[in-house]
């Protein structure tokens, strides 16, 4: 039976975001307490040992993230927040932003006493103005304080560029710069931001810092799936009747997010494909929505968790014009800096269009494919390798309603 | 406005260029070639780098445009929740298509991806402050509240 | 040492290598597009890719440093199908009008297509419909063939710190243009044309003016003569398939006369005339007290910097009119004179290395002849093209003396072509002068050579001159930071716009690496060892004009036609 279960969103509806003393009454701060009277490495096996991992896509273990910059010597460290959240879709670190900032801050300075940092940045994306006035409000309270000690917060807005959520483009934001990815390795925790060790993790990664520091890693490593463990929160757009937010554990699977929680389809319409993680995410078939709602799960079916968006069609949307829509997206937020990205991002858009207004054929489906193919594993970042998979998805799963538009 | 002070107030931020521009952008509309240049004096780095900066990032305009910026969400759950009927709507009801501005200098229609109100589309925001679940009928109503 | 094994070949690199660094001890070339021998790695192409065992994705060769044990394969099929659609995408945007491209035959992207055998483009062919820039009279831009690499950016902003080129939008809209996004004429452009070198593809050029030398060559009523400037015999070889410096000078001078010049007359004889003005002016700036340190003025794309960027020390650029300059103001004066020409049908060329030179005679002031001085400056690739056309085999092209009253001279004036030659000359004449004694070894080594900055002390019999040496615009900034901060003593700064000096300006056969550049260099020290004459002031043709014309150094006659005065160039963006 799936359920609801919410740890990153458990103050969600319970506090008031602009009053510390609420959130200070829930118990917060006191990880933050906790995990300063622990060795930093102690803290860093704790957030090891719950098999947290990066709820911004990536997925990579965000303890042993952790301790690369631990290892680094450098005079400064970083701890930056990425809150550019861009993906169509998806909203929740919004929520957590909007009605719990605190825990994201606790997080934060658990990170920065692991790594030795001083310093931390949210770099919020630019579209969400409203929420910088809030982070900024609940630093200032933070600081009166003396919550977060010699921990130094500070908010920046992006200024849209979905790139930016890529961590070294967000990096090059934050030095002033255009948002584009820097090549890799060197990766960030030994060097990032000025040079110097950095962690980046997710507005949600870092939400669930204070509770395993709370409740223990062994609790953490216990909920959802043990590969990917804890919860995942996900928002619900398209053709869903609840088009809301849940957080849910990670063995929750797709279908019980869409019926159980979503309330299926609306009007009676039949289900025909969903996109799970964002607009760089695949299509997934009706055959495969047993699928839970986690990181190597998602992997073993061609697609990705990342950000938790989950955006459903129903029967009588056109599969392939949406597509359309979408390398339209790729196209407008790729940086440029690589070319089978820049190019490769402007012709799937082209080829999509031709086929979309009936002017394609098979050729252009197999070069498409082809296009697709080379990019996902020759560009310089996540956006490029990301942005062929839901055409390569839906030519897989819905190749029948490509053919229809054929010229 | 004097941008020069709104910039030399964000020349200690070490990479403040971007929060320079949003500022000077709040108050300007968008950001004219000395605004550029001078941002670029400011944190010591070229005019054609900063120039380059201005001109990467989708909320930042280096061309002059209307006063109150609409912006429409075209991202995939707003577009099949019926974004092109919205487009259409404030074309009709501003006399302008898409990029343009209108000729009182009031209003500037763009696309933008995904604002994060997805819980609500089609989603449209005018200078920031998002209106959820657009219909096209609420299209003059909102335009009033700016004119 | 790192022990990695690429297409089966175990090869052992230094910590620290990268994978095409590696392939190329292995015996294996990797293609690069946007990789530049002497530039930071931009890993932006993806053509390099290639498999790394263990990694789902392709891995750059350029940016990915190698690991003890990694297995490298650099041209599986999963390898060739990326970089051959890589191609195909940049070849899609690009107009495919390689014929009459001006580096066709000289491009990287071209021979990519034909090393990957691209022949059916699959993306339908969309050229970008920019206009070409042609605001300034050196360089050319043609954006609708610019590959992103940014080669250029790099070569602008990190070796020339002139930022005038940079980039615009973002993703397929992206594009490098000039400051702002207006024509290059606006921006802080030097016109020293280390872009054009960086280029890997056509999208930046000289502004080619061949045409105009033919048609004065077909025009009865005109006397065209030439100077050729030190630095282009060493490369011009390059271009009509020779080595480095292998292209002897007369053989040179006859080609010239071959391809329709009147007269041959040679820029060093006006470089051993700077060395004899220029050095008189140091002297007397340091007896007088007058503003120092001095700066030589024979690089026109320094001028353009100091001119732009320090408008506040242009009092300490020398006096003297760069040795082109002062060739066209006496080419039709002194020279037309003696030969009894109408100075009113000369039409006087300059084969330069440089692509700023266009420029220079351009500038309104330079005209002290009664007539433009220069009427026209060629570039050593555009002459190549001209020696490449004419069909002449030079290995079989008998040699030719130069034309006499202006061709005359000594190995001071060869090394101007390399960075420190300048000075190396100047010292070799202001050392007798000042000592009244003959100086024994001509060889001052300490200021030759590619480290970026270079100094010496020189003890003129008891008087101690502090030089310096700048090659390259951002040396040349570290300098005149030091001197604008008055944190130097100098007395005489030596300053080459280009890297290498001359051998390596913006109008030499397209070179991507340094490494040719210190060839060149070479090749100008053997030019000068082998001359019977090494000091300027005992070019007998030098010794004849100051007889006949200009009588002393720093004379009426020599302010009148030699020397000339800067303004600052009021940019409105840097």
């Amino acid at each position: 039976m799936a359920e609801e279960q919410r740890i990153v969103l458990r103050n969600y509806g319970k506090i008031d975001p602009l009053k510390i003393d609420d959130y200070i009454a829930q118990n917060g701060y006191k990880s933050l307490e906790k995990a300063r009277a622990m060795d930093p490495k102690a803290v860093i096996d704790e957030v090891k040992k719950s098999n947290l991992r990066g709820r911004g896509g990536a997925g990579f273990n965000c303890g042993q993230k952790w301790s690369f910059a631990y290892q680094a010597q450098a005079d400064e460290k970083y701890v930056v927040c990425n809150a550019d959240e861009g993906e169509p879709g998806t909203y929740k670190d919004r929520l957590i932003m909007e009605n719990d900032p605190h825990t994201l801050f606790e997080g934060m300075a658990i990170c920065a006493h692991a790594i030795g940092a001083k310093k931390g940045y949210i770099y919020c994306r630019g579209e969400y103005p409203y929420i910088v006035e809030i982070l900024k409000t609940a630093i200032s309270q933070a600081k009166e304080k003396g919550v977060l000690g010699d921990f130094d917060i500070e908010v920046r807005s992006g200024a849209g560029a979905y790139v930016c959520g890529e961590e070294t483009a967000l990096i090059e934001s934050l030095e002033g710069k255009r948002g584009e990815p820097r090549f890799k390795p060197p990766y960030p925790p030994s060097e990032g931001l000025w040079g110097k060790p950095t962690i980046v993790n997710n507005v949600e990664t870092f939400a669930n810092i204070p509770v395993i520091m709370d409740k223990g890693a062994e609790w953490f490593a216990a909920i959802g799936v043990p590969s990917y463990p804890g919860t995942k929160v996900v928002t619900l757009t398209g053709d869903v009747n609840n088009r809301t937010f849940f957080e849910v554990p990670t063995h929750t699977t797709i279908r019980e997010v869409i019926y159980k929680l979503g309330g299926g389809t609306p009007g009676g319409k039949k289900f025909k494909a969903v996109q799970i993680g964002g607009t760089s995410g695949a299509f997934i078939p009706e055959s495969q929505l047993d699928t839970p709602i986690a990181f190597d799960n998602m992997s073993a079916i061609g697609a990705t968790l990342g950000s938790g968006a989950v955006f459903v069609l129903d029967e009588t949307r056109e599969i392939v014009d949406t597509v359309t829509r979408i390398t339209g997206f790729f196209e407008h937020e790729s940086c440029g800096k690589c070319a089978p990205c820049r190019e490769g991002t402007a012709r799937c858009a082209e080829l999509m269009e031709k086929i979309n207004a009936g002017l394609g054929s098979q050729k252009d489906l197999n070069l498409l494919e082809k296009l697709g193919r080379v990019m996902t594993y020759s560009c310089l970042c996540g956006l490029g390798q990301a942005a062929p998979t839901p055409a390569l998805s839906t030519i897989k799963h819905f190749r029948a309603d490509y053919e229809a538009k054929f010229i | 406005m004097d941008y020069l002070k709104v910039i030399s107030d964000h020349a200690d931020v070490p990479g403040g260029i971007l929060q320079a521009f949003h500022a000077v952008q709040a108050g300007l509309g968008y950001l004219p070639k000395e605004v550029i240049a001078e941002a670029a004096r400011v944190f010591k780095i070229s005019t054609a780098d900063a120039h380059g900066v201005a001109s990467f990032y989708s909320m930042f305009s280096v061309n002059s445009r209307g006063k109150n910026v609409i912006r429409i969400c075209e991202s995939a759950p707003c577009h099949v929740a019926g974004a092109a009927e919205v487009v259409a709507a404030l074309e009709r009801e501003l006399g302008i298509k898409m990029g343009e501005s209108t000729a009182n200098g009031l209003f500037a229609l763009e696309f933008t991806e995904c604002v994060g109100q997805c819980q609500a589309t089609p989603v449209i925001t005018v200078n920031g402050k998002p209106y959820l679940d657009v219909k096209p009928a609420q299209i003059p109503s909102i335009i009033a509240e700016y004119s | 040492m790192i022990n990695l094994t690429i297409d089966g070949i175990q090869v052992s690199v230094p910590k620290g290598s990268t994978i095409l660094q590696a392939a190329a001890q292995a015996g294996i070339r990797i293609p690069t597009l946007c990789w530049h021998p002497d530039q930071a790695v931009k890993a932006n192409c993806r053509i390099c890719v290639c498999e790394v065992e263990g990694n789902r994705l392709l891995q750059a060769a350029c940016s990915t440093p190698v690991t003890d044990g990694m297995v490298v394969k650099t041209k599986t099929p999963k390898v060739i199908e990326a970089r051959t659609m890589i191609l195909e995408l940049i070849l899609a945007n690009h107009p495919q009008d390689c014929l009459n491209c001006i580096r066709n035959q000289n491009c990287e992207l071209q021979d990519l297509a034909a090393e990957y055998f691209i022949r059916d483009n699959p993306f339908e062919n969309k050229t970008r419909g920019y206009e070409l820039d042609r605001s300034t009279p050196s360089i050319v831009r043609d954006q609708n063939k610019c590959v992103l690499c940014r080669r250029c950016i790099d070569a602008c902003s990190v070796t020339q710190s002139v930022y005038a080129l940079g980039l615009e939008n973002r993703g397929v809209s992206s594009m490098v243009v000039p400051t702002l996004g207006e024509p290059l004429i606006e921006s802080p452009c030097v016109m020293c044309g280390q872009c054009i070198h960086a280029c890997p593809v056509g999208a930046i050029y000289e502004n080619e003016q061949i045409d105009e030398l033919l048609a004065a060559i077909a025009d009865p009523d005109k006397v065209v003569v030439t100077q050729i400037a030190p630095a282009v015999r060493v490369a011009l070889g390059e271009e009509i398939g020779m080595k480095t410096g292998d292209l002897p000078m007369e053989v040179l001078v006859n080609g010239l006369r071959q391809v329709g010049f009147d007269y041959v007359l040679h820029t060093n004889f006006t470089a051993d005339l700077t060395i004899i003005e220029e050095g008189n002016e140091l002297l007397k700036r340091l007896k007088e007290g007058g503003t120092l340190p001095m700066f030589t003025s024979c690089s026109p794309g320094w001028i353009n910097f100091c001119e732009t960027f320090y408008p506040d020390l242009i009092d300490n650029l020398s006096t003297c009119k760069s040795p082109q300059q002062m060739f066209g103001a006496l080419v039709k004066t002194y020279w037309a004179e003696k030969m009894n020409i109408d100075p009113g049908n000369i039409y006087s060329v300059s084969i330069m290395p440089c692509t700023a030179k266009k420029y220079e005679a351009s500038r309104p002031e330079m005209c002290d002849s009664g007539y433009r001085d220069v009427d026209l400056v060629l570039t050593t690739r555009e002459i190549g093209r001209l020696f490449r056309m004419s069909g002449i085999d030079f290995s079989k092209l008998a040699p030719s003396q130069f034309d006499p009253w202006m061709g005359q001279y000594t190995g001071a004036a060869v090394i101007f072509g390399a960075t420190g030659g300048v000075m190396e000359a100047a010292l070799r004449t202001v050392y007798e002068i000042v000592t009244e004694q003959e100086l024994q070894d001509v060889n001052f080594r300490m200021v030759r050579g590619m480290e970026g900055i270079k100094e010496a002390e020189v003890d003129l019999n008891g008087t101690v001159v502090k030089v310096a040496v700048a090659h390259g615009l951002s040396n040349a900034r570290k300098v005149m930071d030091q001197v604008r901060a008055g944190q130097c003593d100098y007395h005489f700064i030596e300053i080459m716009a280009c890297p290498g000096g001359c051998i390596g300006g913006g109008g030499q056969p397209i070179t991507k690496a340094n490494a040719k550049r210190a060839e060149r260099i070479d090749a100008i020290y053997i030019e000068d060892e082998g001359l019977p004459i090494r000091k300027s002031h005992n070019n007998p043709e030098v010794k004849m004009i100051y007889n006949e014309l200009l009588h002393e150094p720093l004379g009426y006659k020599s302010h009148e036609l030699l020397h000339t005065h800067y303004q600052f160039k009021n940019k409105k963006y840097l």
